[in-house]
């Protein structure tokens, strides 16, 4: 027998991966070149990219920061030997427009107003995002905020808000003195019939009267002036604002076994949900006066308000009840087997959980309403579409197209991109894995 | 011993309205009806109150008056003498035109992202991502004006065409100017509709051969080849049939009848005594076209006058607003009998005066085309062809391509909730990647994407109202805009719209669940 063993002993030192499936050109023949079909594309995807940076970058680097007019600007150009169509961009109009786009005709020595009115929306929306964070107390602020930003934005008396406040407050102890004395139901009912009697009868001569004795408050400022970016966010922010208690009720009345409650609830959020808002803002401008008991005259802002947040309500109302929907069934009958009524069993278990659930549907409703505030300028408002009518109108800036829109198109992707990161950071996080 | 005794037999007393849990309920809800009623009633009074005061008693007796306005794009017949009815279902027509379009073209192109999003191709999958969150992130309202102002703002005026600056597109046939798109227009001969319903009996026979190459396949396992005899099928009975009509037409000899008392027997001498003819041309007939072919190759100055149809293009002549009509030879004399007899002249029209043409034009053929032109005198517009609106155009696609975004995720998201190993199952039966995504991923993900699909169509249809931003004369623009402005009818009107949109939204939603339903899977 020889001693030649043909079976290997010592391992062989590992060898480098072939060049071609490492480093930048492996990542290429996986991601881009990997069949006949995707070099195709890829090459359409990298030619499509070639030529619109082609159009854009020598279009968009034009220094027409200064001009004044357009005309202006195109001789701007000229002078720089560019001519034509597309020769340059025009950006004198935004450095001339930018503080209307984003506050339309709010007099300059009030912009602190609305600025501070929306950073601390910010601030009263801390507790809610970040509930983690930071501490419970803050919540007390988010309560106050909306009485808060009306006296910050219109201005007015600072009772009027106090007067509104105070009939909240009596409401509360309306209900919880008869609740103690008597039962629930009649506690409720009694705490509604007196604070609309407060806030029908009471509330606006006792306001004018402290209004005369102490005279606190801010400046007034008249709805028409509200415009831009401003009036959009103004619209959107009160309407989600209010929309939010009311989808909560409609969703709890949907989803209720009375059967006149269920059948009303369904009827209206079928009908919002049926028509368009161009029809209900039309309602806000033409009709709602007419509904409303003779004499009465809401500015078309509150009157768009009032629509925007019985639209956004039903929406509301759905996405809420996609998350009652969505809990089990164990944590109701667990709330019923700890002896908890309806109301207390919707506020401690159901509601914490189910708004926790629909949160991702809440900001997807409001990035949506907020894009359709955009329509108000349909009816004559002057939001950031309304004022590009009239900037376009001009005849400084007439025939800006490119410029102007690609500008307002930024803002609203801007607020409108970030808060659907936001919400898609939120889905993460509430995901509690349990399902 | 012990008595059962029973227990104390429970009488109502008023407090188990509110205490009684099998009472309390039934309390709530008169309650919550009673709150709605006086809801309702303080709105009613209010509304007839404010009404009163306003001098407006609620009536729907204005649809009935002539709307008097015109309606740019128009499906149906419609003048502005025509009710205010009659003009808002022009109006719904145009949005039901638009939604039908938007909706077809935002599927396509949503599917296509859709899927393009999930490719494992880096730049597509990038690409695709920034279409959809731009589109996603910016209102609809702001890329539909947007669109309409860069198609105004940007394009050639007519003027530029007329200057020779500009030039038609796609060998001359269509022209994009800021007015909108012409594009050539098929001109049906008398006989068209045969081709029509040839087509249609040779595609219902194709879908038979397919159903019988099924049967045989599930049988044997073996299809057999269909794909030469179908398109045989399709092409064979339609070429036929066109050279058929087309050789009837071409032999149908056509005159021009003029309205003119002297008894003019040919058209130099009919242009030269009326001084200006006003030719009725009717855009739907080849005949017409053919006439109109046939004054422009003898150079004799004509204004061209459109009606919607034949019987608009008669009324018209009947009434004195044209001079100039194209009549088939072997029925002139029927026509001229016919005269001012039909229903719809009126007394003054009731002799007509009108004298035969002999000119040698035919029909022509099956289908003419009909090319859209600069017009020689006046203001420079384009003549002929199909006007595609700027207003239609811009909602369209800025709809589309807006909608497009969201059936993009939405088909994404159902085919991500397709499991991944149905995907590899497939690879393993050796099913190729194209087939995979077709025959088993698309079918199954489809379960999934239609009910949010369903609401996407609805929300469409719904944005295809801000057609009123840009002039797009649909059910808002007519019935909510220039009837309301004209009448003062807001009530009505406003009313009226919503409840047009509620039955759209409740019959899409109707049928979409219906097919939902249909495509559902089963499970026991």
């Amino acid at each position: 027998m020889s001693d030649i063993s043909f079976v290997r002993t010592e391992m062989l030192p590992e060898q480098a991966p072939p060049a071609s499936s490492v480093g930048a050109i492996g990542w290429m023949r996986v991601n881009l070149f990997s069949t006949p079909l995707n070099t195709i594309l890829t090459l359409a995807a990298v030619a499509l990219i070639y030529f619109v940076l082609v159009a854009l970058v020598p279009w968009a680097w034009s220094p027409t920061w200064n001009a004044t007019s357009l005309k202006n600007c195109r001789e701007i150009l000229a002078e720089l030997g560019r001519e034509g169509h597309f020769s340059g961009a025009c950006w004198g109009v935004i450095q001339d427009r930018w503080v209307q786009l984003f506050m339309g005709f709010y007099p300059p020595e009030h912009y602190w107003r609305p600025i501070s009115a929306f950073i601390l929306l910010g601030v009263a929306l801390l507790p809610i995002l970040y509930s983690d964070k930071v501490p419970a107390k803050m919540m007390w602020f988010t309560g106050l905020y909306p009485f808060l930003m009306p006296l910050l934005l219109w201005g007015g008396s600072v009772w009027t808000p106090v007067m509104v406040l105070a009939g909240f407050v009596l409401a509360f102890l309306v209900y919880k003195f008869l609740t103690e004395q008597t039962g629930e139901l009649i506690g409720l009912i009694a705490a509604v019939v007196v604070a609309v009697l407060w806030w029908g009868f009471f509330a606006s001569a006792l306001a004018g009267a402290l209004a005369d004795i102490i005279p606190v408050g801010l400046e007034p400022v008249d709805s028409r002036k509200f415009g831009g970016m401003m009036l959009s966010l103004t619209i959107g922010v009160v309407s989600i604002g209010f929309s939010l208690p009311i989808g909560i009720v409609l969703a709890l009345g949907r989803q209720s076994d009375l059967l006149i409650v269920k059948a009303l609830c369904v009827g209206f959020i079928e009908f919002i949900r049926g028509v368009p808002l161009i029809t209900l803002l039309f309602v806000a401008s033409t009709l709602l006066n007419i509904f409303m008991p003779p004499g009465t005259n809401f500015d078309i802002i509150m009157r768009v308000i009032i629509m925007a947040t019985l639209f956004a309500s039903a929406y509301m109302a759905e996405v809420i009840r996609g998350g009652l929907a969505a809990l089990p069934t164990g944590q109701y009958e667990g709330a019923d087997s700890l002896g908890l009524n309806y109301w207390q069993a919707q506020r401690l278990i159901i509601m914490p959980q189910a708004l926790k659930i629909s949160i991702p549907g809440i900001v997807s409703t409001f990035i949506g309403l907020f894009k359709d505030t955009t329509l108000v300028s349909v009816i004559g408002l002057l939001d950031p579409l309304g004022l590009s009518n009239a900037i376009r109108a001009d005849s400084d800036w007439n025939g800006v197209v490119w410029e102007l829109y690609g500008f307002i198109a930024l803002m609203f992707f801007v607020f409108c991109f970030s808060m659907s990161r936001y919400s898609m950071y939120l889905e993460r996080k509430l995901q509690t894995g349990h399902r | 011993m012990t008595t059962l005794t029973d227990p104390p037999k429970e009488s109502f007393r008023l407090s188990m309205l509110i205490y009684d849990t099998r009472y309390r309920s039934m309390t709530i809800q008169i309650i919550a009806l009673i709150g709605f009623l006086l809801l309702l009633g303080a709105l009613v009074s209010n509304t007839a109150q404010n009404l009163a005061t306003l001098g407006k008693e609620p009536s729907f007796r204005f649809l009935g008056e002539p709307a008097s306005y015109d309606i740019n794009q128009r499906l149906l017949e419609y003048t502005s003498r025509d009710s205010h009815l009659r003009a808002a279902f022009v109006g719904l027509l145009n949005t039901l035109v638009v939604a039908v379009l938007g909706c077809i073209t935002a599927t396509v192109l949503g599917v296509l992202i859709g899927v393009l999003r999930l490719s494992n191709n880096w730049v597509v999958a990038r690409l695709t991502a920034i279409y959809v969150e731009i589109f996603r992130n910016v209102p609809v309202l702001l890329w539909i004006v947007f669109t309409m102002a860069v198609m105004i703002e940007t394009m050639d005026p007519p003027r530029a065409f007329k200057a020779g600056d500009a030039t038609m597109s796609l060998m001359g046939s269509t022209a994009f100017s800021n007015q909108g798109i012409f594009v050539p227009r098929p001109v049906p001969a008398d006989l068209g509709w045969v081709l029509v319903v040839v087509l249609g009996l040779s595609i219902f026979a194709i879908s038979r051969l397919r159903g019988r190459a099924d049967k045989i396949q599930e049988s044997t396992g073996e299809r057999p080849g269909i794909f030469l005899i179908s398109t045989a099928v399709f092409l064979v009975p339609v070429i036929v049939a066109y050279f058929g009509i087309s050789a009837f037409a071409s032999s149908n000899e056509q005159v021009f009848v003029a309205r003119s008392e002297a008894n003019a027997q040919n058209l130099t001498a009919f242009s030269d005594e009326i001084g200006k003819i006003d030719y009725c041309h009717s855009s739907g007939k080849a005949a017409s076209l053919n006439g109109l072919r046939f004054l422009q190759e003898n150079e004799i100055a004509i204004k061209r006058r459109n009606y919607f149809n034949r019987s608009a293009t008669v009324t018209a002549f009947e009434e004195g607003r044209c001079n100039l009509i194209a009549v088939p030879a072997s029925s002139v004399d029927s026509f001229i009998a016919d005269l001012g007899q039909s229903d719809t002249a009126g007394e003054e029209n009731k002799t007509v005066p009108a004298a035969v043409i002999q000119a040698e034009f035919s029909e022509g053929r099956a289908v003419e085309i009909e090319y859209p032109a600069i017009s020689e005198k006046g203001i420079p517009r384009f003549e002929g062809g199909i006007h595609i609106r700027n207003s239609l155009i811009a909602l369209w696609l800025a709809l589309s391509l807006y909608t497009a975004a969201f059936i993009a995720e939405i088909v994404r998201a159902g085919i991500l909730a397709v499991s991944h190993g149905q995907t590899e199952a497939a690879a393993a039966l050796g099913v190729r990647p194209g087939k995979i995504m077709s025959l088993v991923v698309l079918p199954q993900a489809m379960r999934v994407i239609i009910p949010p699909l369903i609401s996407n169509y609805l929300n469409l249809t719904k944005n295809s109202s801000l057609a009123i931003a840009v002039g797009y004369m649909d059910i808002t623009g007519t019935l909510m805009g220039i009837t309301l402005n004209q009448t003062g009818r807001e009530l009505e009107t406003v009313l009226l719209t919503m409840l047009i949109y509620l039955a759209i939204s409740l019959s899409i939603s109707g049928v979409m669940n219906w097919y939902n339903e249909r495509v559902k899977l089963v499970e026991r």
